[in-house]
């Protein structure tokens, strides 16, 4: 868990924004491995590949990765057991 | 629900040095919001090829600040966007950027305290927007602000954090430098470590709302030390920026 590249998805909290529609960093989601609950902004964020992956601050393990393309984003989010949002 | 992101052309209509490496940068934005202390924006560069690199840059600025907000931004040497906005940027030019950006880094007074402030580098900006908020609403939450340097000429918003130390409205300000300190140097001069953080939390009381910002290990070394003295996993809350130059 010590390493250096690692950031909070905070800092993607714009990229989620753009998928999303609305801020989700503060939302609650569910890791599908650990069943661990927490704000979105508390993943850790790997973002220096080619894509972007957001891990559980708690197992580790994959909760959502996206790649972009020019026109188009691919988000894979089976780390996600569920998502709740605020309607506000 | 609040209106999606939208990328808006910003410019820039002022730059102020704040330490050797870091600059502010005042951005007027046309289509501004009003903030919450410790959000970022995003800003985004595009090369003549089309070629695109993205960084976000914390608000240093407070909410009642309106129409402009003000970044401040460390130069990475090896930095795709840091060194353009340092070398090349100039008042009057003008920067794409997308913002306000976070719903979970943020402090407002309601959100009480007592407030543990933790930071490591250019990790004092959004945390120095959280003081500027409590300073701008006339807040009394018992406050400390625990900020670690390289060296004094390091030390980003020194003036105002000395102001600080002395202002005697409830902010306590401790300072750590920790490569090299002038012969008068009456802070740390050491890493932050659990002996610091527990004195620390001496002057607020063991159970804070902690904002921790700075260098990925930084941060795991202050978050892992806060709950180990005690503090509940839910009150820290972290922003690392990556690994230290």
């Amino acid at each position: 868990m010590d390493d250096p590249l690692m950031l909070d998805a905070n800092a993607v909290a714009g990229d989620l924004a753009e998928m999303f529609g609305f801020d989700v960093s503060g939302s609650v989601h569910r890791c599908t491995n650990c069943g661990n609950q927490g704000a979105v902004a508390t993943l850790l964020a790997y973002v220096h590949g080619p894509g972007t992956v957001l891990r559980c601050c708690i197992c580790h393990e994959i909760v959502m990765r996206w790649v972009r393309t020019p026109a188009r984003i691919y988000l894979d989010a089976r780390g996600a057991a569920y998502m709740e949002m605020g309607l506000s | 629900m609040p209106e999606p992101l939208a990328w808006q052309i910003a410019t820039v209509t002022g730059v102020r040095p704040e330490s050797a490496e870091v600059k502010s940068f005042t951005l007027a934005l046309p289509a501004w919001r009003p903030h919450r202390a410790g959000q970022h924006y995003d800003v985004r560069l595009t090369a003549e090829d089309g070629y695109q690199a993205q960084r976000s840059y914390s608000i240093g600025s407070p909410p009642s600040q309106t129409g402009e907000v003000e970044v401040t931004i460390e130069r990475i040497p090896d930095g795709e966007v840091s060194p353009y906005f340092h070398d090349v940027l100039r008042v009057g030019d003008q920067v794409e950027v997308r913002g306000p950006i976070g719903g979970y880094f943020v402090w407002e007074p309601a959100l009480g305290g007592p407030l543990l402030l933790v930071a490591g580098g250019s990790g004092v900006v959004p945390l120095m927007a959280m003081l500027r908020e409590r300073s701008a609403a006339g807040d009394d939450t018992p406050t400390a602000l625990l900020y670690s340097s390289r060296t004094l000429d390091d030390v980003i918003y020194r003036e105002e954090i000395d102001a600080l130390a002395v202002a005697k409205d409830g902010v306590g300000a401790f300072q750590t430098l920790t490569r090299s300190q002038p012969p008068d140097w009456t802070g740390y001069a050491r890493r932050i470590d659990r002996e610091m953080l527990s004195e620390v939390l001496a002057s607020i009381g063991p159970q804070p709302l902690a904002y921790i910002c700075g260098p990925t290990l930084l941060v795991e070394a202050a978050a892992n030390g806060l709950v180990e003295l005690g503090v509940p996993p839910a009150r820290v809350r972290t922003e690392r920026f990556g690994p230290t130059t």
